[in-house]
């Protein structure tokens, strides 16, 4: 595995960081100034966050003129369910899932 | 936001020659890219064609340029779907950079189209080709389900 795993795991045991990617998964390549929007915390205390979600590899800065706009890098945690999910096992997984939600109703965990 | 981009950041374990030769030698391509290779003289301006089986040109563009085993750049369009190919040209960059004892490949693909087509398109193909590029180039072997040309595509 390429990145860091211990940076990967560290990143994503914050509940703040986990609002960060959700946001990105809402709507890729945000600038800081967007992601703060949402977030009830200082713009300081985002770029940390960002910070570390960069230096695991889940979040990549992209330059655009003078713009850097953030975007969401799903390649960690790729690496992460390739490596403890077997390829037969996911479509049984992603079944049930899919049921779980339905039953739930679309609510975040 | 007025365009639309793909941004995939990857390290595989190789050498910046070795993942080079992988992202633009046929007998790579072949294998981890659904079978297909790049018609391409690798020179700033050169023309650039996507072979897929059966000798069709799947997409095409230029080299913008090129900078070897460090980066990429191609125009890119597809020529066989044309509500894609009417999106008009994308721009693809591969950038390679050492660490360690990986190599970090970026791959951005972007275009000047709000919610592209082609783009929602490629988001979904570059991940496993490039989980595939990793396997080929770590173990030897590329992924099983990107080794073979869609049947009827």
């Amino acid at each position: 595995m390429g990145a860091d795993l211990d940076k990967v795991f560290k990143a994503l045991a914050d509940p703040g960081r986990r609002r960060l990617l959700d946001q990105l998964r809402a709507g890729n390549g945000q600038t800081l100034g967007q992601l703060c929007e949402h977030m009830a915390v200082t713009r300081q205390a985002v770029t940390k966050h960002l910070k570390l979600l960069e230096e695991a590899n889940l979040v990549v800065p992209i330059r655009r003129g003078r713009e850097k706009l953030h975007y969401l890098n799903p390649v960690p945690i790729h690496e992460i369910a390739d490596r403890w999910i077997g390829k037969y096992e996911r479509g049984r997984l992603r079944a049930l899932a899919e049921l779980k939600k339905k039953l739930e109703g679309e609510t975040d965990g | 936001m007025a365009s639309s981009r793909f941004v995939y950041v990857t390290y595989i374990r190789t050498t910046p020659e070795k993942l080079w030769r992988a992202l633009i030698e046929p007998e790579f391509t072949r294998q981890y890219w659904v079978e297909t290779w790049q018609d391409c003289e690798w020179k700033a301006g050169s023309p650039w064609r996507l072979m897929i089986p059966g000798g069709r040109v799947g997409d095409s563009g230029e080299v913008v340029e090129i900078e070897p085993e460090r980066k990429l750049v191609l125009s890119w369009r597809n020529e066989f779907i044309p509500e894609m190919r009417a999106e008009g040209y994308s721009r693809m960059t591969y950038e390679l950079e050492q660490q360690g004892a990986s190599v970090k490949l970026t791959v951005l693909h972007e275009i000047d189209v709000p919610d592209s087509k082609f783009i929602g398109s490629v988001s979904t193909g570059w991940p496993m080709l490039l989980s595939s590029l990793k396997s080929l180039l770590e173990t030897g072997e590329s992924l099983e389900e990107s080794r073979h040309w869609p049947k009827g595509a």
